[in-house]
């Protein structure tokens, strides 16, 4: 059984309908990229699954159904999102933003427990707990965004084009640890990106979206072998 | 000189009660990016409560914390009855809500309690004592005392506990905050609810020499007003600074410069509120966005 599941999952955004009926599997223990071109759907795919967006249709994530559940208590579940322009809260300090993504597993205890993983992750952060996250680079925002979904010891971690606006050793960085995470955690991992190439590097498969419809799906070998795929969809 | 710092310890005093109001509105505006307009009438109402209770026979002080409890109560509920509908419409809507609630808490103060000015006491035994030659009334220090501790009793709430924290985040970034799994709704009540206290804290203290009547908060929350501008609308620290300034300035200037008189005070408080938005719209310590992209 995957561990998630979307069936005909259709989603609007006032009269404009982003999604016209996606479906797609994660299983437990993979990373699966979600590709395609600026609005073909990506974003909301994922918001669909955070219950961050009105839908109709079947989500099914560890074997419940949560369509109709909502953010909080998707996150309770072991759903965590790294939205889009990362989410982070910037009045507040690294520190404080860690403390935020163990607020459902009762931070104080989570937090003492899982500081030496994170930190053993991001080694700069435990020298900058205090500093307010608003004043960090794009790459360390992006970290700490990851760092704080971490916290909780998601089941999923589904995280919104991470490689936007960074420089790419920085996004080799991202990569790197989200495929350690993968390999030794086993965590799940669903991420969408615009950047194909390195989305299907550590994924194992991938979904393509084409305006709110999966257009093609297979293993990262098979996507990257096919020519025609290639041109058209991935753009590389 | 003596003269002078009995002039400043007073306005102190008055300035912690408008520094109470101020940070009211600051507490609200930070959540919803609303000024709550019935933040006065709310404080009124409440103090009202208090003088019901010492009537039926309670002390100062249980009748106090008692009425902070339902001061509470009262702000959490009004933000889940009347402003959750409106939540999500344009901030105009909502101000145009917290008038209607200023004019229906007014009237329904007025039904209930009557529109005569009544005494309301004090906590405070009404002497003085001195200091270095300078007279200094308890009453003064007493209301300073008492929202000072309520503003820093706040302030350890937001800084040292996860509730305070999950508080400061939703203000921060509501999206963000139901990703990680805050209840969102029910932090914004809470929000009104800690506000409210603060009203009531200030209603309390101002009742004993402006006396309790329906509009008796008005001018105060003109002077709150002006107070949160001063030190950034959207700066807790501010608001307290900005109140405890303006109350000073006040106190000063209608001691010392004639034509202000006791007249002028109202008009003065809007000068400095004028003047602040026209030099530095951001006040003294208001938010100047600190982002990297």
């Amino acid at each position: 059984m995957p561990l998630l599941e979307l069936e005909n999952v259709e989603a609007r955004y006032g009269a404009i309908k982003a999604l016209h009926g996606v479906s797609l599997t994660v299983g437990e223990g993979e990373v699966v990229a979600l590709l395609g071109a600026n609005g073909a759907g990506k974003t909301t795919t994922l918001r669909a699954v955070s219950g961050t967006v009105r839908k109709s249709g079947q989500v099914v994530f560890a074997g419940r159904s949560v369509a109709r559940r909502s953010p909080q208590a998707l996150a309770r579940l072991g759903v965590a999102h790294v939205p889009e322009g990362r989410g982070l809260f910037t009045e507040l300090s690294v520190w404080e933003n860690l403390r935020m993504g163990a607020y459902i597993r009762g931070e104080r205890k989570t937090l003492r427990a899982e500081a030496p993983r994170i930190f053993g992750y991001f080694p700069w952060m435990s020298e900058r707990r205090d500093q307010q996250a608003g004043t960090l680079s794009g790459g360390e925002q992006q970290m700490l965004a990851l760092a704080r979904a971490l916290v909780a010891r998601p089941r999923l971690l589904m995280l919104d084009e991470p490689s936007l606006g960074l420089a790419p050793i920085v996004v080799e960085e991202i990569f790197r640890i989200v495929g350690e995470l993968n390999t030794k955690d086993g965590l799940t991992v669903l991420v969408v990106e615009q950047n194909a190439e390195i989305a299907l590097e550590s994924a194992a498969r991938a979904y393509v979206l084409e305006v709110g419809r999966v257009a093609t799906a297979g293993t990262s070998d098979e996507l990257r072998g096919n020519e025609a795929i290639r041109q058209s969809y991935l753009g590389y | 000189m003596a003269e002078f710092l009995q002039q400043v310890v007073s306005g102190l005093a008055v300035g912690a009660i408008y520094a109470s109001l101020a940070l009211a509105l600051v507490l609200i505006y930070r959540a919803t990016d609303v000024l709550n307009f019935a933040q006065g009438e709310m404080a009124t109402f409440t103090t009202y409560v208090a003088w019901t209770l010492m009537n039926h026979g309670l002390s100062y002080w249980p009748a106090f914390a008692l009425t902070l409890a339902i001061a509470f109560a009262g702000g959490v509920g009004v933000e889940r009855v009347l402003i959750r509908p409106v939540e999500r419409r344009p901030e105009v809507v909502i101000v145009i809500v917290t008038i209607g609630l200023l004019i229906a808490l007014n009237g329904l103060t007025g039904w209930i309690w009557g529109a005569d000015v009544k005494a309301f006491d004090s906590p405070f035994p009404n002497d003085t004592f001195e200091v270095g030659g300078v007279t200094i009334s308890t009453q003064d220090v007493g209301t300073f005392g008492v929202c000072l501790a309520t503003v820093l009793l706040l302030w350890a709430f937001f800084r040292f506990t996860t509730l305070g924290l999950a508080m400061r985040a939703v203000a921060n970034n509501q999206n963000a905050s139901r990703l990680v799994g805050v209840r969102v709704g029910w932090m914004l009540a809470l929000g009104w609810g800690l506000a409210a206290v603060l009203g009531a804290v200030a209603g309390m203290m101002a009742a004993p020499t402006v006396f309790l009547d329906p509009s008796m908060m008005l001018v105060i929350l003109i002077y709150a007003f002006a107070a949160a501008v001063l030190g950034g609308i959207d700066s807790p620290v501010g608001a307290v600074v900005g109140g405890l300034a303006l109350g000073v300035i006040i106190n000063l200037l209608g001691a010392y410069v004639d034509f202000v008189g006791s007249e002028l005070r109202l008009p003065t408080a809007l000068a400095v509120l004028l003047l602040v938005l026209l030099i530095r719209p951001s006040g003294l310590f208001g938010h100047v966005v600190v982002r990297r992209v």
